[in-house]
């Protein structure tokens, strides 16, 4: 099977990039090396093709009450102009996807999901939204590239011409670019000062351009993407999420304050395992897979992601154990080619990031 | 790029031969292959080192592999820097990269010049 391909997969091709598939999808993994990539976006800013990724517009008369019941994002308190992290739950409470859902207007709203995950949502929701709600699927139609560092507000105001400072975070502006409509979403996957940016997939490779004109970006491919959210303690799909567990043993059951009848509701503060940081000391990593036992060497659970950690120097790790070993304070990561010792600690593993930044 | 005096192995790992002893590392190719390395995990002074038997292994971002002996040997030495700088494997893979010296047992065999690595390389594209 032939991969898709995004606006952008050429210019990555012509660029040197090293490409794997990804959800389908012909991604860039990395440019010049994943540690350096993950180094310039921490410091600096960094340029990602999100393209893959799913755009639904949801719209028409009774939106806002039908969508609060079809997903668990807490739309009573979102204002337009402001965006929100959530989740598609099945009947049990079981996460079928994650993803961020943006207001426009009382019943005017945006979500963006996950590219493995689009065809099942947008069955899944068409089947929970009325017909009289319009549900559009944009991805096609749509580039999203995600500008993200320590500089890129200056970089964006310095593209845009625009002041966006007062552009507070999860929320959203929307804007124009050479006459082109333009998404800026204070947004984004990797615990850093970010952006979001939603524009037509016409324009994307020369938003793209003109965004890497300026010297402070770089293009920093899926590899780093991974260091820089799994550093946050930003959960992926597919790895730290899945059907089988909820948000509440992902521990995000504080999100959970919507008081719309959602489906899976009631499911979703079921705890039987928890999703808990692990830090290992050293350079061998954990993976995606690994057995996590007991210190007296029963295993109890299995890693979700892990990986060398480029900003803190050791290994880090997502594990689900059972609810009741969640708070233990060591536990054994079965590896390869070596039992890993591993230290319970608490999100995000890295804490300098500047997402939250204010002025 | 790949040395003209170092012998090569399928499997991504050169060997110089210096009179009795050998100094082996990974390729050009292994580190480009791999992207980042992260750790590398190699035998203690002494090991005994049997060609084509896995050896120890390196690990990068996305992956983890095997290390296999182009030589049979005992280890006389190993790259110490490498314990808390692995990315000398990409900067400099056939310098400062370097894996280990052995006292080698026996000829090396079985292994490739630099003309026939890269075009078993270019098999692998």
């Amino acid at each position: 099977m032939s991969e898709l391909r995004t606006p952008l997969t050429a210019w990555h091709e012509a660029h040197g990039a090293k490409m794997a598939p990804f959800a389908g999808w012909l991604m860039p993994i990395q440019y010049e090396g994943i540690l350096a990539e993950h180094v310039h976006t921490r410091q600096h800013a960094g340029l990602f093709d999100i393209c893959h990724m799913g755009e639904f517009l949801i719209s028409g008369p009774g939106a806002d009450a039908a969508l609060a019941r079809a997903v668990s994002h807490n739309l009573q308190t979102l204002k337009p102009g402001r965006c929100r992290y959530g989740f598609l739950l099945n009947g049990k409470g079981g996460v079928l996807d994650d993803g961020i859902v943006y207001r426009f207007g009382q019943d005017d709203f945006m979500m963006v999901v996950n590219a493995a995950c689009a065809v099942n949502d947008f069955a899944v929701l068409r089947e929970r939204l009325p017909e009289e709600v319009t549900l559009s699927d944009i991805s096609a139609a749509t580039g999203k590239v995600d500008l993200q560092g320590p500089e890129s507000l200056d970089v964006l105001e310095a593209v845009l011409g625009q002041d966006f400072h007062d552009l507070g975070y999860f929320a959203f502006r929307e804007t124009r670019w050479q006459g082109e409509k333009l998404l800026v979403s204070r947004t984004g996957y990797t615990g850093e000062l970010g952006y979001e940016l939603y524009i037509s997939s016409g324009k994307t490779v020369a938003f793209w351009e003109a965004l890497l004109a300026d010297d402070r970006v770089k293009p920093v491919g899926l590899g780093a993407r991974d260091t820089l959210r799994l550093e946050a303690g930003l959960p992926l799909y597919g790895h730290d999420l899945d059907g089988e567990h909820t948000p509440t043993e992902a521990g995000m059951g504080r999100m959970l304050t919507s008081t719309a009848d959602y489906v899976g509701r009631e499911g979703a503060a079921r705890a039987d395992e928890m999703l808990i940081p692990l830090r290992i000391e050293g350079r061998r990593a954990a993976r995606h897979g690994d057995a996590v036992a007991l210190p007296d060497g029963t295993v109890v659970g299995r890693v979700t992601s892990g990986s060398f950690a480029p900003s803190l120097g050791c290994v880090i790790a997502l594990a689900w154990v059972p609810a009741a070993h969640a708070a233990d304070p060591t536990f054994t990561v079965c590896a390869a080619r070596a039992q890993l010792p591993a230290q319970r600690v608490e999100l995000p593993f890295y804490t300098q990031g500047t997402a939250r930044r204010k002025w | 790029m790949n040395p003209q005096e170092l012998l090569y192995s399928k499997t991504h790992e050169w060997a110089r031969i210096e009179g009795g002893e050998a100094v082996v590392g990974i390729t050009a190719f292994a580190q480009e292959s791999l992207g980042d390395i992260t750790y590398v995990e190699l035998p203690p002074v002494g090991d005994v080192l049997e060609a084509e038997k896995e050896f120890g292994s390196v690990e990068s971002v996305k992956a983890a592999s095997d290390l296999i002996a182009p030589v049979s040997g005992k280890v006389s030495a190993v790259n110490e820097a490498l314990e808390n700088a692995p990315e000398l494997c990409n900067s400099d893979p056939y310098g400062q990269g370097w894996l280990v010296r052995v006292k080698l047992t026996g000829k090396a065999e079985g292994l490739m010049d630099a003309a026939a690595y890269e075009t078993h390389c270019a098999s692998e594209h």
